[in-house]
């Protein structure tokens, strides 16, 4: 899976709008083949990231390399080795099936003697081999999604960037975009994911997440949830959103939150923290029905991870 | 139906040309419930929340919300409910209060309820700092919950979402759940559109929704005891592999990746050790196999391979 050169590498790398730090001295890399997540709530700095990564903004200062190629020197070289797909993409949809992966074709200047065999490897991968002559806007979305990912890895990108890519998808339609996925990083793909849904956080093999432009967190999702070190209790009471009022400002009480009909606090002790809970909730007149420790969700990561980096950026 | 402050769908349908994006729709939705519409883009989730707001009119069948019938009387609907369009018309070029200030004169909130209605809005939105801003300047989720708030700054019975939480980034959705939840808990009766499964869960039953039809509706619990067969958590080295030994396997139902972990759907929690064994066999020895309940993709996913 590895090799000497990661295929993605940023150090250090940093973005400056006037005084504003978007993105600070951030560093990691990807290896070749990996299934990269990128996580952080709006306005973290994950977009400017990419950009710089795609080779579309300079960095202020740092470095970094795409596919083996500078960021900053090699940005034809980077455009021409990378992909790109979002669940915008937008792929024409009063041209057929075909007509959309020929205009691809066209614009990643494939040489003509590959263009048949790409189209049919694309037709095959989305699932609409003999149906090239559809009108792309009558095909279902999960068509649609394999479909202009075929067209943005028609040129065989070493780098793949996704944005939210199975957002609104069926659940069927999107466990088979992963394991289109899975077979292009075996056949040595590297795919960088950005989402905000857990969901699709859970297909990574890695976890990187952002929050006011640093890199707060790096490592397997079952890593970064073994990492929380706070207890996560799940509390039954009365009134769900009274009991988030009357914990949020609780000693020991880090977060609460609905979570259904439940309340979910996460606290710094929990046996100092019950017996306060209990009385906060006493003298507020309401009704404890139960209270019990429960592991945390992927998301709880993510939000403990931000809280503990200063909490999100506001606005 | 009796109970008039729910919701009572009949038949519904909606077509736009030969296209039924909505098709014979039955259900009803109790006072104080907080009902989730599950289903991917195109099940017909938007379609059907607007004929439900009474802006959109039904090719058949009926809805009535707190006992006013969409079909008769439109106009009545929207003046006992909330609507939350995912394209919900906030004014760009106005602050965020004057935005509210807005909403409550176009639904005639009396001046002296306006102040601690805005006041309980903003201890869950945690708008409260940015009332001076355009509303033009909000991001993505800020944007979301000043939705929500106008959409409630009057009493309404009965509150219709539509995809309030898509593209909002989890921490601003913690805010919003809130905000929902304090409506619950006020009596009022939810209706909230999602295409992501793991939301179904928070909901206290849930319409799951594909093609215009009713899948399945029940509640979470419910519909996860209902899956044929149980969920084995398999945790290992090498999921990936794992998954492509095990996809094709008889025994095995479905066999998907869940991160580094493998879900592999079996008849019953006797074929554990079959499974392990293979594992075995194939030199990709598990650290721990436990069944687990079905998630709300395994039940989605089930329910459309029957539907089909």
């Amino acid at each position: 899976m590895t090799q000497a050169v990661p295929a993605v590498v940023a150090e250090s790398l940093t973005r400056v709008f006037g005084d504003f730090v978007a993105v600070d001295r951030v560093s990691f890399e990807v290896a070749t083949g990996e299934i990269f997540g990128f996580l952080g709530p709006n306005g973290a700095g994950k977009t400017t990231t990419i950009k710089m990564l795609a080779g579309l903004l300079l960095p202020s200062s740092g470095r970094g390399s795409v596919a083996g190629f500078d960021i900053a020197t090699q940005s034809d070289e980077i455009k021409r080795n990378i992909g790109y797909m979002s669940q915008l993409f937008s792929l024409y949809g009063d041209l057929t099936v075909a007509e959309n992966i020929a205009f691809f074709s066209g614009m990643y200047s494939l040489p003509r003697l590959r263009r048949a065999e790409r189209r049919d490897w694309a037709l095959e991968v989305a699932g609409l081999a003999g149906q090239a002559d559809r009108i792309t806007r009558d095909l279902p979305l999960g068509f649609k999604q394999r479909l202009a990912l075929g067209c943005a890895v028609l040129h065989e990108p070493s780098v793949l960037f996704l944005d939210e890519p199975t957002s609104g998808v069926d659940p069927l339609s999107r466990r088979r975009f992963w394991e289109l996925i899975d077979t292009l990083t075996e056949a040595g793909t590297t795919v960088f994911v950005s989402t905000h849904y857990m969901e699709e956080a859970e297909y990574c093999d890695r976890l990187a997440l952002m929050n006011r432009g640093k890199l707060i967190a790096l490592d397997t999702p079952a890593r970064l949830r073994a990492n929380v070190r706070e207890p996560l209790l799940e509390l039954q009471t009365n009134d769900g959103p009274k009991t988030v009022e009357a914990l949020r400002d609780l000693p020991g009480v880090l977060e609460a939150a609905m979570f259904g009909r439940a309340v979910h606090v996460a606290v710094t002790d929990r046996t100092r923290a019950e017996r306060s809970i209990r009385s906060r909730l006493t003298e507020r007149g309401l009704l404890l029905q139960s209270l019990q420790e429960v592991a945390p969700s992927l998301e709880d990561t993510f939000v403990a991870e931000v809280r503990a980096a200063g909490g999100a950026p506001v606005d | 139906m009796n109970d008039v402050s729910g919701i009572c769908v009949r038949e519904l349908t909606r077509r736009f040309g030969d296209t039924v994006a909505v098709d014979a729709l039955s259900f009803d939705v109790h006072r104080g419930e907080l009902f989730g519409i599950v289903g991917p883009d195109g099940a017909g989730k938007t379609t059907t929340l607007r004929m439900l707001a009474g802006v959109l009119r039904p090719s058949a069948g009926d809805a009535s919300l707190a006992g006013v019938s969409v079909v008769a009387n439109p106009e009545g609907v929207k003046q006992t409910i909330a609507y939350m369009s995912q394209r919900f018309g906030l004014y760009a070029d106005l602050t965020v209060m004057e935005n509210l200030d807005f909403y409550a004169d176009l639904y005639r909130v009396p001046k002296a309820e306006r102040a601690a209605r805005v006041e309980r809005l903003f201890e869950f939105s945690n708008l409260g700092p940015f009332k001076d801003r355009l509303a033009g300047k909000l991001s993505g989720g800020m944007k979301q919950k000043l939705g929500l708030s106008c959409a409630l700054v009057h009493q309404p019975q009965i509150l219709l979402l539509d995809e309030p939480t898509f593209g909002v980034d989890p921490i601003s959705r913690r805010d919003l759940w809130l905000i929902v939840h304090d409506m619950v808990a006020q009596g009022v009766t939810v209706v909230v559109s999602t295409a992501y499964m793991d939301e179904a869960e928070r909901f206290d039953r849930v319409a799951l929704l594909y093609h215009g039809r009713l899948l399945a509706l029940d509640t979470p619990t419910a519909l996860s005891k209902a899956l044929h067969g149980v969920v084995l958590v398999v945790e290992l080295a090498d999921a990936r592999a794992a998954q492509r030994l095990l996809r094709d396997h008889p025994r095995v139902i479905r066999a998907v990746l869940f991160g580094d972990q493998l879900h592999v759907v079996v008849a019953s929690a006797h074929e554990a050790p079959t499974i392990e064994a293979e594992l075995r066999a194939a030199n990709l020895p598990p650290h721990r196999i436990k069944a687990m309940p079905a998630t709300m993709e395994d039940v989605f996913i089930e329910r459309m391979s029957e539907a089909a």
